[in-house]
C-alpha cells in the first residue's frame, strides 16, 4: 500500500482553507448551468449570476489559501485525500489535491482570469441562444483546469488534462452548425490525442520505475530511480513533452490552436491563451525534478520552445484576421514559456505565465469588443457580412475615435506584450530571453532575441491596423460602431490594469536604475528547490554575462530598444499607409505570402499526414473491413456452408436402395474397424 | 452342428440383404427383411445351446417385433399402392431435397 503523507506532517502546521470547495464550486455551477440549459435555456438569469459567481467564489478561496500562505510562510505541500479512487494490489491512487505554492499560483491565475472573463461573457454572449449551455461548459472548463493544477498525483492530473481538452472541444466547437467550426473542434481534439498518448505513455514509465504516481513520492524517489542523463529518464520525460506539446500547442503540433479561434472570444481568451494552453508549461514546472534529471530533453524543450517563438511569430507578420495574429502570438509565447523551463528557468517560466494570462487575455478581449461592435454595427444597417470579414484587420482602421477605451486597453496589452517597460511583458520575458543566454545557449538566445523583435513588429500592425490609420469601414456602417456594455469593459480595465503591475512582482535584480524585487521568484522558490539543485550540481551556476559580452542590464536596454523601435517604426507606417480593404487588397506576395499562408504547414501535414492516413483508412474500410472481414470471413464462411450443404444435399436421392447401401457400406466398415481393432 | 446352423444363417442373411439391395418390388424386400430377421432367429437359437437360454427369449422378442413390424410395413405399402398404384420403390423419391 502507498500511504498518503497525512496533512498535518507535511504542512507543518499550516492548514489551507476549504480546497476542496476551490474545485468543487465551478463543478456545482456546470450542475446548475448545465440543467438550466436543459430546462429553461431561454432564461438568462440564472447563468449570469451562477456562472460568474461561483468562480469568483472560488476565486477567493484561493486568495484567502495565498494570504495564509504567506502569512505562514508555509513551504510545504499539503495534499489532501479525499477518497480512494484506484486500488490495485500495490498500486493506489487517491483522489487527492495537492496546495503548494505552484498549484496556489496557478489557481489563482485561472479563477482570477476566469472569473474577469465570465464576466466580460455575460456581456459578448448575451444575444447568443445558447447562453446558459455556454455557462455550462466554461464552468466545466474551469472545474477540470483546477483539478489539472490542483491534483496531487498523475492520474488525477490526467482527468484534469482530458477535461479541459474536452471542453475544449465543446467550446470551439460550440456553434456546431458551422461545419467549418464543428471541424475546428474535431482537429484541437484529434492533435491533442497524439499528445495525451505520450503523456500516457511517461506516466507508465514514471510508474514503472518509480512504483508511485503521487507527486510527492515520484519526485522524492526519481533522484535514486533514474540515474542522471539516463535513457530511461529521458525517454520517459520525452513522452510527457509530447503531452506538453500538444496541449501546448508547440511545434509540431501547434495546428490546432489557430483554428481554435472558431470558438467564441471569450473561450478564445480563457482556454486558448490564458489557461488551457499553458498547461504543458505546468506539467514542466511541475515534474521539474524530472526533467533536471534528464539534459537532453530539457536541451529539446527549450530548442523547441525557441523554435517555435521564431515560427509562430514569423506566421503573426501576416495573418490578417484580428484574433489569429493574437493566436499565433499566443503559441510564439508559449514558445518562451518553454524556452524558460527548459533551461532550468522555471520561476520565470511560471513567472512569464502568469503576465502572459493577464495580457492575452487582456487582447482577446479587446479583440473581441472589436469584433462585437462591428457585428453589431453591420447587423444595424442590415447587413450580415461573414465572420472572416467582419473579423479581417484590413476592413478596419481608425477605430480608435468609435473605441476610445478598447483601444487604450488594447494598446496596454500589446505594449505588454511587446516587451515595453514598463508593462509585465517586458520583465517576464527579458528573464527568460536572459536566462536563455546565461545558459551558454548563443543560437537560441538570438533566436528569442529575434523574436521579441518580430513580437513588436506584429502587434504594432495589429494594433495600429485595427485602431489607427484611416477607416476602411464603410461610412453607414462606421457611425453605428459603438464602445461595448460596461460589463465587458470593467474586465479589459481590470484586465489592462494587471498587465501594467504584473510584473513589478519580480524586477530581475540585473535590470538597471530598478530596485530588484524577487517576490515571485522567492515564492515559488520552494518548489524548485530539488530540481534547481541536480541543475546546480550538474550544469553549474547561470553565468552572469551574455554569450556574446555585455550583462543583463545592457541586454534588457538593447531588448527594449530592439521591440521599442521596432514597435514605433512599424507603428508608423502603418498608421500611415493606405490600405485596401480585404476585398480590394491583392494576396501578398513572395516571402509574404509564405507568412501569409502559414509556411504551407497545414498544407504540408494535409498532404503527408492526414490525406495518406485518410486513403489509408479508406483501403482498411472498403479492402480489409469491407473485403476481408466482411467479404471472406463473415459472407465467406455463410456462402461456404451453403455450399457444402448444398453438395451434401445431393447425397439424399430419396432412392431407398440407395440408402440401404449406404447403411451396408456403413455397417462393413465399422464392422471391419471393430474387428480389425 | 453349430457349424452348419450359422452357415445356414448367414447364407439366408445374404439372400435377404441381396434382395432388399436388388429388388424394386416393396413385398419382395419386406418378406427380404422378414429372412434376414429370421436368418438372425436361427443363429440365435445355435449359439443358445452353447451360451444360454438369453438367446431364446430374444428370438421371441424378435418374432414379436418383427409381427408388428409386418402389419405396420404391410399398411405402409397398401396406402402407398393406394395412391402410385405401383409398389415399385423407385417410384418413391419425395424424401429427398
Amino acid at each position: 500500500m502507498v500511504a498518503l503523507p497525512e496533512p498535518a506532517a507535511a504542512g507543518a502546521g499550516w492548514e489551507p482553507f476549504l480546497p476542496g470547495w476551490i474545485v468543487l464550486l465551478p463543478l456545482l455551477g456546470f450542475l446548475v448551468n448545465g440543467a438550466a440549459a436543459l430546462l429553461a435555456p431561454g432564461r438568462k438569469a440564472i447563468p449570469t449570476w451562477v456562472g460568474p459567481g461561483v468562480i469568483g467564489l472560488s476565486f477567493l478561496i484561493v486568495l484567502a489559501n495565498l494570504v495564509s500562505i504567506l502569512g505562514a510562510g508555509a513551504a510545504e505541500p499539503v495534499v489532501r485525500s479525499y477518497w480512494t479512487w484506484i486500488a490495485a494490489g500495490d498500486f493506489e491512487v487517491a483522489a487527492a489535491l495537492q496546495i503548494d505554492r505552484l498549484s496556489i499560483v496557478m489557481a489563482l491565475v485561472v479563477t482570477g482570469v476566469s472569473f474577469l472573463i465570465h464576466v466580460y461573457s455575460v456581456g459578448y454572449m448575451g444575444a447568443d441562444p445558447g447562453y446558459a449551455r455556454y455557462f455550462a461548459y466554461l464552468n466545466l472548463f474551469v472545474f477540470f483546469m483546477l483539478v489539472l493544477v490542483l491534483a496531487a498525483n498523475f492520474p488525477v492530473l490526467f482527468v484534469g488534462w482530458e477535461g479541459v481538452g474536452l471542453c475544449s472541444y465543446l467550446l470551439i466547437g460550440f456553434w456546431f452548425q458551422e461545419p467549418a467550426k464543428a471541424a475546428a473542434g474535431l482537429k484541437a481534439f484529434i492533435v491533442n490525442r497524439i499528445g495525451d498518448f505520450g503523456f500516457l505513455v511517461g506516466l507508465f514509465m514514471l510508474f514503472a520505475y518509480t512504483g508511485s504516481l503521487n507527486f510527492q513520492q515520484v519526485f522524492a524517489a526519481a533522484p535514486q530511480a533514474f540515474t542522471y542523463g539516463s535513457a530511461a529518464i529521458t525517454i520517459t520525460t520525452l513522452f510527457l513533452f509530447l503531452g506538453c506539446v500538444g496541449k501546448s500547442a508547440q511545434i509540431p503540433l501547434y495546428v490546432w490552436l489557430p483554428d481554435a479561434m472558431h470558438g467564441p472570444t471569450p473561450v478564445s481568451a480563457l482556454i486558448h491563451a490564458a489557461t488551457m494552453v499553458t498547461a504543458g508549461v505546468y506539467l514542466v514546472a511541475r515534474a521539474s525534478v524530472l526533467f533536471a534529471l534528464a539534459p537532453f530533453t530539457s536541451g529539446l524543450v527549450a530548442g523547441v520552445g525557441a523554435l517555435t517563438a521564431l515560427f509562430a511569430a514569423s506566421i503573426a507578420l501576416q495573418q490578417f484576421d484580428i484574433k489569429r495574429v493574437i493566436a499565433y502570438s499566443t503559441i510564439s509565447q508559449l514558445g518562451y514559456m518553454f524556452a524558460g523551463v527548459g533551461v532550468g528557468a522555471y520561476a520565470a517560466g511560471i513567472f512569464h505565465l502568469f503576465t502572459h494570462a493577464f495580457f492575452k487575455a487582456l487582447l482577446f478581449l479587446a479583440a473581441g469588443a472589436v469584433i462585437h461592435g462591428l457585428h453589431h454595427a453591420w447587423a444595424r444597417v442590415g447587413k450580415h457580412p461573414t465572420e472572416d470579414e467582419v473579423q479581417d484587420l484590413r476592413n478596419m482602421g481608425g477605430l480608435r475615435d468609435a473605441l476610445p477605451w478598447t483601444s487604450w486597453t488594447a494598446w496596454a496589452g500589446a505594449l505588454a506584450l511587446a516587451g515595453i517597460f514598463p508593462f509585465a511583458g517586458f520583465f517576464s520575458k527579458d528573464e527568460i530571453i536572459w536566462s536563455v543566454g546565461a545558459r551558454g545557449l548563443t543560437i537560441l538566445w538570438a533566436v528569442l532575441l529575434l523574436t521579441a523583435a518580430l513580437t513588436a513588429f506584429y502587434v504594432a500592425r495589429w494594433a495600429a491596423m485595427t485602431f489607427s490609420g484611416e477607416t476602411r469601414v464603410p461610412g453607414d456602417v462606421r457611425r453605428h460602431v459603438h464602445e461595448a456594455p460596461t460589463v465587458m469593459m470593467v474586465p479589459l480595465i481590470l484586465l489592462a490594469a494587471g498587465s501594467l503591475v504584473a510584473g513589478w512582482l519580480n524586477v530581475a535584480p540585473g535590470l538597471p536604475f530598478l530596485p530588484g524585487v524577487s517576490r515571485f521568484h522567492d515564492f515559488l522558490a520552494p518548489v524548485f528547490e530539488q530540481a534547481e539543485a541536480i541543475w546546480l550540481a550538474h550544469a553549474g551556476e547561470f553565468e552572469h554575462v551574455a554569450p556574446v559580452g555585455g550583462d543583463e542590464g545592457l541586454w534588457a536596454i538593447v531588448t527594449l530598444a530592439l521591440a521599442g523601435g521596432v514597435l514605433y517604426a512599424v507603428f508608423l507606417r502603418v498608421s500611415a499607409r493606405r490600405l485596401l480593404p480585404a476585398a480590394r487588397a491583392p494576396e501578398p506576395s513572395g516571402f509574404a505570402r509564405l507568412l501569409y499562408r502559414k509556411w504551407y504547414v497545414d498544407e504540408l501535414y494535409d498532404r503527408f499526414i492526414v490525406r495518406p492516413v485518410l486513403r489509408a483508412s479508406d483501403v482498411f474500410w472498403r479492402v480489409v473491413d469491407q473485403g476481408l472481414i466482411d467479404g471472406v470471413f463473415v459472407n465467406g464462411s455463410g456462402a461456404a456452408s451453403r455450399a457444402a450443404g448444398w453438395a451434401l444435399s445431393r447425397l439424399q436421392t430419396g432412392d431407398v436402395s440407395t440408402y440401404v447401401v449406404a447403411v451396408l457400406v456403413g455397417v462393413l466398415i465399422l464392422l471391419a474397424a471393430a474387428l480389425g481393432g | 452342428m453349430l457349424t452348419e446352423s450359422l452357415l445356414l444363417s448367414a447364407f439366408l442373411f445374404t439372400i435377404g440383404v441381396a434382395g432388399v439391395l436388388l429388388r424394386r418390388n416393396a413385398i419382395i424386400i419386406f418378406m427380404c427383411i422378414e429372412i434376414m430377421l429370421n436368418a438372425v432367429n436361427l443363429a440365435f437359437i445355435a449359439l443358445s445351446r452353447y451360451v444360454g437360454i438369453e438367446g431364446q427369449i430374444f428370438v421371441f422378442f424378435v418374432m414379436v417385433v418383427a409381427a408388428a413390424e409386418a402389419a405396420v410395413g404391410l399398411a405402409i405399402i397398401i396406402a402407398i399402392f393406394r395412391h402410385y398404384e405401383s409398389v415399385d420403390i423407385q417410384n418413391f423419391n419425395l424424401l429427398r431435397w
